[in-house]
């Protein structure tokens, strides 16, 4: 399949982009620990009045923090990921040379989002999570397995968030500035990721129902997979929750790609 | 070209048009509708192995011919093939067998050496190892890109990144290369470097070449036969020659006095176009020789030095884009 070697080749290439940028990594994991501590005595503060709130103990809650915190930039749960480059193809026009190539433009950008979602999640990933668990008591596995379908669940994760960033990133085709509409996007995955407050702690059908968006599937599931929260048969129905988001918004933007095509190719751009 | 039986015509142009709707404010709410035809209904073939110079205003149309021809825009109307392909149904198949390149624009990851861009080009192209390897030695040989390719783009200069790019759109051994203003910005070295490596790959190679240009010199210097686009139309499309001939068809003669006078009168064929201090521009028919208009003024005015120059090809340009049109131009449709 050539579509298999050149997509590793893209994804290898993205990875060695996003690897150039060394001070930014630096100054993207001083961040992200900085804001991991604050979180994190704030969940003690808050467990500390209500334990085991949303199901999780203390230990589990702080280890969602800088879970949060180690996927931050590797699933894009804030904006960015890269799709801001895209969006700036499309308003530029230099997305005419993306179609010029014979290469299939979704699975071009999801290539080279994975491939920078790698990099990110070990430059940006590692080292809040290793600075968290030495300061704070985390409830993370010894067991190898769990840590697998931790990665696992993190890739579909990465996947749906991809899938949102691309729908967001094709509405360039028609809007003037896309700006607006990534940052609602970027607030709303912030959100019903489950970024702010795990969604377990919400109440009521409105905590039912951010659980079945598909931000949910974007720190949620690989948070709860990590610390235990899921297992066995609620591990495997997180993982398909995840995987069925992940083809439903592919396909969508495979729908949406199309149309835009269509519109650029006849209507001119 | 010799061979003309035998001349394939790699693209195939046949009454194409492209007709944009374009929606207008008309008052506070209404929006009226009418209709830009970018391409109206042009006409051409280019043979394998042809350097074609296509040439025209801004917003005359060649874009958009050029995006019709690599299939991202579908025609309106017209016929339109290239190797046998129609490029809009087919734009995934046809893109294994062109190379385009913007000068404006860039297909190299912006962060990486040049070498990663190559080879992600490799791979996607399915080049096989030795084409790949030959072609780029070849390149790197001829554009002198053997240092720049550990290079991170974003630090290559405008020149060695068109070079770069130039490459990148002929690893795949395309068989047809379309130029948007590959020179344009570069200085004269890099210019008749990029000029002298695309002759290289039209001759030695046979690659059907497509150059669109402001810049006149480039279709001077690579192509023999020039089409021009206006509003649309193929206003002309024929050899280099047929064009200089095209316009007004005039010499000037430029003569230096010994001091300043007016306008020179009474030279037979001659009219004083233009003076400024003791310089004077005297036009006069192309067909005309010189030598009698030289005597004539030598005799009645005190000369000190004189030149003739031959109609500039950017002034016939300037004229067919003002006339719209050239009548003879149009028959010549058959370039020998």
């Amino acid at each position: 399949m050539s579509a298999t070697v050149w997509s590793v080749a893209v994804a290898a290439g993205s990875f060695r982009r996003y690897a150039t940028y060394r001070i930014a990594t630096v100054a993207g994991v001083f961040t992200n620990t900085v804001f991991g501590f604050i979180v994190a005595y704030t969940y003690i503060a808050l467990w500390d009045a209500r334990p085991h709130l949303g199901g999780y103990d203390q230990a589990q809650a702080l280890t969602f923090v800088w879970t949060a915190q180690a996927l931050l930039a590797a699933s894009a749960l804030m904006a960015g990921g890269g799709i801001d480059e895209l969006q700036e193809r499309i308003r530029s026009g230099d997305i005419a040379v993306d179609l010029y190539r014979p290469a299939d433009l979704q699975l071009w950008w999801l290539a080279a989002d994975l491939g920078r979602a790698a990099l990110q999640l070990i430059g940006r990933g590692v080292a809040p999570m290793a600075v968290g668990a030495l300061v704070f008591p985390l409830a993370l596995p010894s067991d190898p397995l769990t840590w697998g379908w931790f990665l696992l669940s993190v890739t579909l994760g990465v996947v749906v968030s991809f899938a949102l960033r691309y729908l967001v990133a094709l509405a360039s085709f028609w809007l003037l500035d896309g700006s607006g509409l990534a940052l609602i996007s970027g607030l709303a995955c912030m959100f019903f990721s489950g970024m702010v407050l795990p969604l377990r702690v919400f109440p009521g059908d409105f905590g039912a129902l951010a659980q079945l968006l598909p931000w949910a599937g974007i720190l949620q599931v690989p948070a709860d997979v990590l610390v235990g929260a899921r297992s066995g048969a609620t591990l495997a129905s997180g993982l398909l929750f995840q995987a069925a988001w992940g083809v439903a918004l592919l396909a969508l933007g495979r729908l949406v790609q199309t149309a835009a095509t269509r519109k650029v190719v006849v209507h001119g751009g | 070209m010799s061979g003309a039986a035998a001349a394939e015509q790699l693209i195939e142009v046949d009454g194409v048009e492209k007709v944009f709707s374009v929606r207008r404010k008309a008052g506070r709410l209404r929006r009226v509708r009418h209709e830009v035809r970018a391409v109206d209904g042009i006409t051409f073939q280019v043979p394998r192995g042809e350097m074609v110079g296509y040439i025209g205003p801004n917003g005359a149309g060649k874009s958009t011919t050029i995006k019709m021809l690599t299939g991202i825009l579908v025609p309106s109307g017209g016929r339109l093939r290239v190797a046998g392909i129609d490029p809009a149904r087919e734009r995934t198949r046809l893109a294994r067998r062109i190379g385009v390149v913007f000068g404006q624009r860039t297909t190299l990851w912006w962060d990486l050496p040049l070498k990663d861009s190559y080879e992600l080009v490799r791979r996607m192209y399915r080049v096989p190892d030795a084409v790949y390897r030959a072609n780029l030695d070849r390149c790197i040989e001829l554009l002198d890109l053997g240092p720049l390719l550990s290079v991170p783009v974003r630090q290559l200069s405008l020149g060695q990144r068109m070079r770069g790019d130039i490459a990148a759109a002929l690893l795949h051994d395309p068989e047809v290369l379309y130029l948007d203003e590959p020179t344009i910005g570069l200085d004269v070295i890099s210019k008749a470097k990029v000029r002298a490596f695309l002759r290289e790959v039209n001759a030695e190679r046979g690659t059907t070449v497509l150059l669109t240009t402001h810049d006149l010199t480039d279709i001077e210097q690579l192509c023999r036969r020039v089409m021009v686009i206006d509003h649309g139309h193929l206003v002309y499309d024929g050899g280099l020659d047929g064009l200089r001939a095209a316009g007004d068809g005039e010499r000037t003669l430029v003569v230096d006095l010994e001091r300043e006078l007016p306008p020179i009168e009474g030279v037979p064929g001659a009219r004083t176009v233009k003076v400024e201090g003791p310089r004077q521009w005297l036009a006069f028919p192309a067909a005309q020789s010189a030598a009698p208009l030289v005597a004539a003024v030598a005799e009645r005015y005190p000369l000190v030095d004189l030149s003739v120059r031959e109609p500039d090809i950017e002034d016939v340009i300037a004229t067919l884009y003002a006339g719209g049109r050239v009548p003879e131009g149009r028959a010549a449709a058959d370039p020998a």
